[in-house]
């Protein structure tokens, strides 16, 4: 009797075989070009590119984390690569028959190889299953529309059914103006879908990273049972500029930075590229059944 | 007629010219009945050309109007037994929303809203309605207290946007708007959302979780105000009205896009000219829907909130576009 009491109540089966499909996502796998060089943004140091990618793209001399696509991030994380993608094959319309709305997104397409701004899928951490979402800054910045809304919405759903923890690296300018008000109910629908796994007793880690701002700060990002940030992620709900000029005086420099924010009691933890896995490991863990006492 | 707006000029110039041969015709005693009567159809007529015609930046100018019906102007006509409560018992109480509890035709409910000031020095006061992180966990607070007491929620939605200001993002301003996503999807209570002027961005969203979604006649609810999107799209804020026809905001392109249940009529005109009208009309909408939403338990509003949201957005499946 005791036993049950103290043992947690969820219990996280291991993936089974025929899912462990050796895909990442369709993405490109670096953003720098092999061979080439890369001068950090931040302190100026030259890395090889290929370095910097065994590096996890952090800077070797000031720890500067650059940023990473989403088959970069996946591949970091989970198990030996290995990912299962859900929902590829869902692509945006056009709702508002905004100007130039299509061309962008066939455009950011080309350039990225990914059909949209998140990719959703399971895999395991240290032999724990997951779910996990990935955006990817580089396809419309981020941006939410109702097809990073309903992959989201799918991912947790399907978290929910398998009993299994949702991790979300988010990436985002916020909404997917060109999308319009559609956009916007994608805060809605993701949160109400994270209600449900709240309600379920389901985990949810959420990850910041550089940059996570507007609609997706203020909605999803933000609802974590851990909300963790990479060093130096830009986090707020307002843009710098804007705000600027709202109260018309000069922000200070690590305004709205991962650090910032920790001082502030916003975040749960700062966490180096490096260490994120070990941490994800080990919070997972902490929530599945272990023997007991 | 007071605070018209630019686009009124014609009418207005019209009803002047009305108004100036009806003195003519006391102080004169000479009978103009004859041409008053005809002006007084054209009026009618251009009234209803002008009003029944509102371009999208027309109608933000409406849902912008000074004189507007408020929140509070809204609650004290459609309630009573209304008490006002205060604070969000962690750090103070923005007075950029208001709310508490009250009598809807008898019924208890709790009712919340974004409060805009009418003046300058109401604005000032009230920061022109938009809510600081305390704002919205006030409002999650009397929430929760609703959902405890078994009490219908209505939100009456009027924001700019979210206050993009340091204590705001200090204090959480993202963590707030999402908290009061989440929990209004999780209340066994019916929620009815109405926007009844501006509706902008996620700080209007965090009251709009609702089982019905209504907009007032000339109200707008958007992703972006239409100033922003233009500073962002075409990096020029005087091509707001631009941005207002591309970014589908009014009242008739919610219903259209299926985002909103229904539209609650004006009198000619807008709210701001017959508080009284504007009022009996959102009160039928009140009622009917709260009806509807009555005869559903608890369990039964949370999945139809649910189903609701997850309907929303629109996307292809690759099969079939190729
Ligand atoms: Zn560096």
């Amino acid at each position: 009797m005791l036993r049950d009491i103290f043992q947690k109540k969820r219990k996280y089966a291991t993936l089974p075989k025929e899912k462990h499909v050796n895909t990442a996502p369709s993405v490109e796998k670096t953003q720098v070009p092999e061979g080439l060089m890369v001068k950090c943004p931040k302190c100026g140091a030259i890395s090889y590119s290929r370095e910097l990618t065994k590096n996890l793209k952090v800077c070797h001399q000031c720890d500067h984390h650059y940023a990473m696509n989403a088959f970069e991030r996946v591949s970091a994380l989970l198990d030996d690569g290995q990912f299962f993608e859900y929902d590829n094959d869902l692509r945006s319309d056009d709702p508002l028959s905004f100007p130039d709305y299509l061309n962008k997104l066939e455009s950011d397409h080309q350039k990225t190889g990914l059909s949209e701004a998140v990719v959703t899928g399971e895999g395991t951490i240290k032999g724990f299953p997951v779910v996990i979402g990935v955006m990817d800054s580089r396809f419309r910045m981020g941006s939410m529309g109702s097809v990073v809304g309903e992959k989201i919405a799918r991912a947790i759903e399907r978290a929910i059914e398998k009993n299994y923890p949702v991790i979300i690296f988010s990436a985002s300018g916020g909404a997917r103006m060109q999308e319009g008000v559609l956009s916007l109910m994608q805060m809605a629908k993701t949160s109400a879908a994270l209600a449900k796994l709240h309600k379920a007793g389901g985990l949810f880690i959420s990850v910041m990273t550089n940059p996570t701002t507007g609609g997706v700060s203020a909605s999803f990002a933000s609802l974590g049972d851990y909300n963790f940030a990479e060093p130096g992620a830009l986090i707020g709900f307002a843009g710098r500029r804007i705000i600027e000029q709202t109260i018309r005086q000069k922000l200070p420099d690590d305004f709205q930075t991962a650090e910032f924010l920790l001082k502030k009691g916003q975040l749960d933890k700062v966490i180096h590229r490096k260490e994120m896995r070990n941490v994800l490991g080990n919070i997972v863990s902490l929530h599945s059944v272990k023997e007991g006492i | 007629m007071a605070g018209e707006l630019p686009f009124e000029k014609p009418l207005v110039e019209l009803q002047s010219k009305i108004e100036e041969l009806r003195k003519f015709t006391e102080e004169k005693q000479i009978d103009l009945s004859d041409e008053i009567v005809k002006l007084e159809c054209k009026a009618k007529e251009l009234a209803e050309e002008i009003y029944g015609n509102l371009t999208p930046w027309q109608r933000v100018q409406m849902a912008r109007h000074p004189e507007r019906p408020t929140t509070l102007d809204l609650i004290k006509d459609l309630c009573t037994d209304f008490v006002e409560l205060h604070g969000d018992r962690l750090f103070g109480d923005d007075s950029a929303i208001v709310g508490g509890v009250a009598r809807f035709n008898g019924i208890p409910v709790t009712v919340i809203g974004h409060q805009k000031g009418k003046d300058t020095k109401e604005n000032i006061a009230r920061n022109f309605g938009m809510p600081h992180p305390e704002g919205y966990r006030k409002a999650l607070r009397l929430m929760q207290q609703a959902d405890k007491f078994n009490r219908p929620i209505i939100c009456f939605i009027n924001t700019q946007g979210a206050y993009p200001g340091m204590a705001a993002e200090e204090r959480g301003q993202s963590e707030a708007i999402a908290r009061n996503l989440r929990e209004m999807a999780s209340f066994g209570v019916p929620i009815i959302s109405i926007v009844i002027g501006e509706g902008g961005s996620g700080g209007a969203l965090a009251l709009g979780v609702g089982n019905r979604i209504l907009m007032m006649e000339n109200s707008i609810y958007s992703v972006i105000s239409p100033e922003g999107a233009a500073a962002l799209l075409w990096k020029d804020s005087g091509q707001a009205q631009r941005a207002a026809e591309s970014l589908k905001i009014t009242a008739q392109d919610l219903n259209e896009l299926g985002i909103i249940d229904e539209i609650i009529a004006e009198p000619l005109g807008g709210a701001h000219r017959n508080y009284a009208l504007a009022v009996q009309e959102m009160r039928k909408s009140i009622e009917k829907n709260l009806t509807e939403l009555r005869n559903l338990n608890s369990d039964e509003l949370v999945e139809d909130r649910y189903d609701k949201f997850k309907a929303m957005g629109k996307y292809n499946l690759l099969s079939e576009i190729s």
